[in-house]
């Protein structure tokens, strides 16, 4: 079905009664031209993608769980192209540009938010920093604005600018940054990929992977049976190592879990999503009222979903050295994802040493804002059978070659990127 | 998540850093590339049972190893990492 103003009205008028299913739970087939593991906002945008793009509609999601039971529906739904590498600027630039039009391609209210990104400084040296990557964003064509002292306190009145230790100088802002509402994002692009023919399939879990003699993968085993394909991509997140693994394969890649926080609704107060740039806290204040918050991942090995207090406290001190006024709002959730830490901090999008196998992971704890780069580029590999040129270098073998992305310059220590 | 130094007595985990895996061993000076790449790059990344390295900064300074089960975070046991300290917590 189609959404628009007068299939709203219609179903106002019978009382909301009779929608349709937004997309359909599909039972699997006995073989598909791709087969895409995992459920989330990445694997379903790769579907669409394909379906949309590259006209393979023979194309089935696995999902273990439920569609977007994982990082989708975990994160603190931040979208920006703020990167400052090359094939990271292209890429989330590329991402934020799909952003723009998503609700349109999708036909599905995605509540995509341009409502800016900022990130604070708070020393000459970080206004320097900023100042640099503000001009990288704009050589590689993307917006972004230094504001000084001024304009953050006409922008953003209620932050603590005189704190002693860290006080508030500027900002870096980008206005196209914002946020957008990741369950909708998950059934948009369910939505869409289904009614172009995606069979979606929920609780199936793959355990293991069909091989020909000569190693080619052929098909997966999944707990609901076994199902056949002539490629299989992975978007399994921080599962990768666990998926990957029944392919005999060893991944550059660390499994880490993320904590994200909620507070009780409170009146409108921020206005964008907005960073501080002596800690590691960042925040925006969703439709509800609540403050969503994040900041650094636990730094431990992890698949358990769920964090330690030390982190949730040093979070808490970011939040309140911004603004100390939030000190008596109550927390009202909390939760983990398990996100897959590269070892340079940015993506892997290639084939595997295996036929017939792609990947795509390493998204650190940035995958949100890539879905539908991700899906693009993704659906793009396996279509084609070569990278995407805004994906082409998210080798698998760029570790091998030295060729590393690294934002942040810490190394192979997947915990501190 | 608390971790009982062999030291220092039970402490929170805030005063400790993790480093990793502590399966991986450093290959020796004449390696092979394809050695030191897997031992720099590479992962088990473990699900399930798993031995790493933790650093006790907010307390004795030592280096642990510690079991950990990574998909519930349940500690097995704590011992001091291999090197002087090992000796002193064996007197």
């Amino acid at each position: 079905m189609k959404y628009s103003i007068f299939s709203l009205a219609r179903a106002a008028f019978s009382g909301h009664k009779n929608w349709q299913r937004a997309w359909r739970d599909a039972t699997p087939k006995s073989h598909y031209d791709v087969v895409v593991i995992g459920g989330g906002g990445h694997g379903l945008a790769t579907a669409w993608f394909l379906a949309s793009e590259y006209g393979i509609r023979n194309v089935a999601v696995l999902e273990k769980g439920w569609i977007g039971s994982g990082n989708a529906g975990r994160n603190t739904t931040i979208i920006r192209s703020n990167y400052g590498l090359p094939g990271n600027t292209g890429f989330y630039e590329l991402s934020m540009k799909l952003w723009e039009r998503m609700e349109q391609d999708l036909n599905y209210n995605t509540m995509v938010s341009q409502r800016g990104v900022i990130n604070l400084y708070h020393s000459d040296a970080q206004r320097d920093a900023y100042a640099r990557r503000g001009n990288t964003m704009r050589i590689n064509g993307i917006d972004a604005e230094l504001l000084d002292l001024a304009a953050v306190r006409k922008m953003m009145p209620f932050l603590n600018f005189d704190n002693a230790r860290f006080p508030v100088q500027g900002g870096l802002l980008q206005r196209r940054g914002g946020t957008a509402r990741h369950d909708a994002v998950v059934w948009g692009y369910a939505h869409a990929a289904s009614a172009l023919g995606v069979d979606i399939i929920q609780n199936c879990e793959v355990t293991g992977f069909v091989r020909d003699g000569s190693g080619k993968v052929t098909g997966v085993e999944t707990s609901r049976g076994r199902i056949g394909a002539a490629k299989v991509g992975m978007a399994v997140a921080g599962s990768s190592s666990r998926v990957a693994a029944m392919a005999g394969m060893r991944l550059p890649i660390e499994s880490h879990v993320l904590q994200a926080f909620v507070s009780e609704a409170i009146k409108p107060l921020i206005p964008n999503v907005m960073t501080f740039g002596a800690g590691h806290f960042y925040v925006s204040q969703s439709d509800k009222g609540g403050l969503v918050f994040g900041g650094d991942i636990d730094g431990y090995n992890s698949y358990a979903q769920r964090g330690n207090l030390p982190v949730m406290e040093d979070v808490c001190e970011g939040g309140m050295a911004l603004m100390p006024m939030i000190g008596r709002i109550r927390l009202l959730r909390q939760w983990g994802g398990i996100m897959d830490m590269s070892m340079d901090g940015s993506p892997i999008i290639d084939k595997t040493p295996v036929d017939g196998l792609y990947l795509n992971a390493g998204w650190c704890y940035g995958g949100f804002k890539a879905t539908p780069g991700s899906g693009l580029v993704f659906a793009h590999l396996l279509a084609r059978d070569e990278p995407h040129k805004e994906a082409a270098r998210f080798r698998l073998d760029r570790f091998r070659r030295g060729a590393m992305i690294d934002e942040k310059g810490q190394g192979a220590q997947p915990n501190l990127h | 998540m608390r971790i009982v130094c062999p030291f220092c007595g039970e402490r929170e985990l805030g005063e400790f850093t993790y480093l990793g895996d502590a399966k991986s061993a450093r290959p020796a000076a004449g390696a092979s590339e394809d050695e030191v790449f897997d031992y720099v790059y590479m992962r088990d990344n473990v699900a399930g049972p798993m031995s790493e390295y933790w650093y006790h900064g907010g307390g004795c300074r030592a280096w642990l190893k510690v079991a950990r089960n990574t998909l519930t975070h349940e500690i097995s046991s704590v011992e001091p990492a291999a090197g002087v300290g090992a000796k002193q917590a064996a007197r």
